[in-house]
């Protein structure tokens, strides 16, 4: 097996796992067992990540949803009444609408993906899958301090803000 | 076939290296538990296991037995699937976390460009045993002991991360063969950055559920925490997790703040004799081994002893190899394995030292220590290391820099403290202003 044979059959099980994940999420009843979809579809996610070659975006999917919002996601799931959820309709009646907004969907990518394929945009360059860059993170910290030094300054002033103002809002007395 | 041979012949040392872990390191959890019990015994004036094996040291194989043909409970309104799933859940991050770390220069499974955070990101996932299986043992104590479990892994793993941030910040690479080699030919890290091992080592504690901050178990509120419900093999391997998790951060921290695989004073050749020192210990100990064999009560147990003391001669022989002429080459790889272990033990060591010194902490202590004093001192410890680096670019000397950049820390540490206990309103304290007022 040649390294790019590996990587698409990689590619292709992590592909399936996430839309699998993703699908079973929305349609097991149990609140907590659709959080566990939700985290097999995220590793999948991170899974796919790593055959790009994108090493660190890999560790931080996983650090940050899996190890991070996810957790918080249980916790609170934990908190509240589970008992209610499982009596609730689980889907509203307007399937038919959504499944149209689904075809739609489908059809514009599907045409989008014919469209490129047409054109040869699709191809991955030769050389550059599979393999892993592996100066990656050094890449990816020098293009966020050099090249998008301002707009990350930006992005992390604006999460600041909001750190603030989550601390704000559930504090009665500062 | 050809493909699958292929496959073997490219990567067959690290399939070997992954199989060594599988096997050795639930032994060396073992190991590690009745190492526990011996310290513990010895702290408390009494011996610990004595009776299966000499000394005990039989006493893993024979609780792993027991646990093995244990009867295996499931509770009858359990999620069956994810009660089942949970700790496998736990045990395989702990596991998995392994195959970054280097033990030694040439005993790694794969050498990965963001090794550090690829362990930390893994071992984060560790968590989701805990919750889910006290969520799906449908039992208040479980629940409760899952919901502390989150509580805590969140609050310290931020502050764990930090600490990690200030030692990546000095070696400036994320993998774990090069952090190691950054540390080389000069002073390790935790000569450095000493408030960041201490962060690190408090954290790790917090992380791995272990007393003072093992509330997750309490016993005297929680009966077991999130393992209340689990029996046998379940509960076996849940503590399996726990003390590979041990592992693990030990090995993190020694790779990162105790110079991994190096020797102590590696650069100073005065005192290049601490390279017979591996070979002599063992060598001691087997000694000490066929010195005791003909004082045991029983034949079984001399012959126990002896088999010990032989294994013992044996690692020696192994340590002695690189004096050999012409097998000098060998002394980076077993020499370096023998130095990891011995300070991943260490810390160990200390980990089992607070356990048995320090008494519980309640659970808004614990909460206002992670948020309140650890937290905002790691982000300083961070600013401080990167003080540090610039001042040691702009050709400063080393003690001014370190003292200049650990003094300002310290001295925010002695803030926090001081805030904190006004916050508490710790009487006789140095921050309580009732007293003044009143």
């Amino acid at each position: 097996m040649t390294p790019t044979q590996i990587s698409q059959i990689a590619f292709y099980f992590f592909a399936g796992l996430a839309v699998l994940g993703a699908i079973l999420t929305v349609t097991v009843r149990n609140v907590v067992h659709s959080a566990i979809f939700l985290i097999t579809s995220l590793l999948a996610t991170a899974g796919i990540f790593l055959t790009l070659g994108a090493q660190f975006l890999f560790a931080v999917q996983i650090i940050l949803y899996v190890g991070g919002i996810m957790v918080l996601f249980i916790f609170v799931i934990m908190l509240v009444n589970l008992d209610v959820a499982l009596h609730q309709l689980q889907f509203n009646r307007q399937k038919w609408v959504a499944g149209l907004l689904a075809l739609v969907l489908g059809s514009q990518l599907g045409v989008a993906i014919w469209f490129a394929r047409a054109k040869g945009s699709l191809d991955i360059p030769s050389g550059r899958t599979g393999t892993l860059s592996p100066q990656n993170v050094e890449q990816f910290g020098l293009a966020l301090f050099e090249k998008y030094a301002l707009p990350f300054e930006i992005a992390s002033v604006l999460l600041l803000v909001a750190l603030i103002g989550a601390v704000v809002m559930t504090k009665k007395r500062i | 076939m050809t493909a699958l041979l292929e496959f073997l012949n490219t990567y067959m040392w690290r399939l070997i290296f992954a199989l060594v872990i599988v096997g050795v390191l639930p032994l060396l959890a073992g190991y590690v538990v009745l190492m526990e019990r011996k310290v513990m015994a010895d702290m408390q004036a009494r011996l610990g296991p004595m009776r299966v094996g000499p000394h005990g040291l039989l006493q893993p194989i024979a609780d792993a037995l027991k646990l093995l043909i244990k009867e295996d409970i499931i509770p009858e309104n359990a999620d069956k699937l994810v009660f089942w799933f949970a700790p496998v859940i736990s045990v395989t991050a702990a596991m998995v976390a392994y195959s970054a770390l280097a033990i030694g220069p040439f005993f790694q499974i794969a050498e990965l460009n963001i090794g550090l955070i690829f362990i930390v990101a893994i071992s984060s996932m560790g968590i989701f045993g805990i919750i889910l299986g006290g969520w799906a043992s449908n039992s208040h104590y479980s629940l409760l002991g899952a919901l502390r479990s989150t509580a805590q892994m969140i609050s310290y793993e931020t502050a764990a991360g930090l600490a990690l941030v200030g030692g990546v910040l000095l070696a400036g690479t994320l993998s774990t063969k090069q952090i190691v080699q950054a540390q080389q030919g000069g002073t390790w890290f935790v000569f450095v950055a000493p408030i960041g091992f201490f962060l690190y080592l408090v954290a790790s504690i917090a992380e791995t559920n272990r007393a003072p901050f093992d509330l997750p178990e309490a016993e005297s509120e929680l009966v077991a925490g999130y393992m209340t419900e689990y029996s046998g093999f379940r509960w076996a391997v849940y503590f399996l997790a726990e003390y590979a998790n041990m592992i693990v951060v030990a090995s993190i921290a020694t790779t990162l703040f105790l110079g991994g695989w190096l020797r102590p004073f590696g650069s100073i050749a005065a005192l290049d004799f601490l390279d017979f020192f591996p070979p002599l210990c063992f060598f001691v100990v087997a000694a000490y081994c066929f010195y005791r064999t003909p004082k045991q009560p029983e034949p079984i147990q001399s012959a126990v002893m002896a088999l010990f003391g032989g294994l013992c001669l044996l690692l020696a022989v192994a340590m002695a190899l690189p004096f050999v002429p012409g097998l000098a080459d060998s002394k980076p790889g077993l020499h370096g394995a023998f130095w990891f272990l011995l300070k991943v033990f260490l810390y160990i060591y200390s980990f089992m030292w607070i356990r048995f010194t320090f008494p519980r902490f309640r659970f808004d202590q614990l909460m206002r220590l992670g948020w309140y004093f650890m937290i905002p001192l790691s982000i300083v410890n961070v600013l401080g290391l990167g003080v540090y680096k610039v001042l040691r670019q702009l050709q400063w000397n080393r003690w001014p820099a370190f003292l200049l950049t650990t003094g300002g820390t310290l001295l925010v540490a002695i803030w926090l403290v001081w805030i904190a206990q006004k916050k508490a309103g710790i009487p006789g304290s140095v921050g309580d202003m009732t007293e003044a007022e009143g």
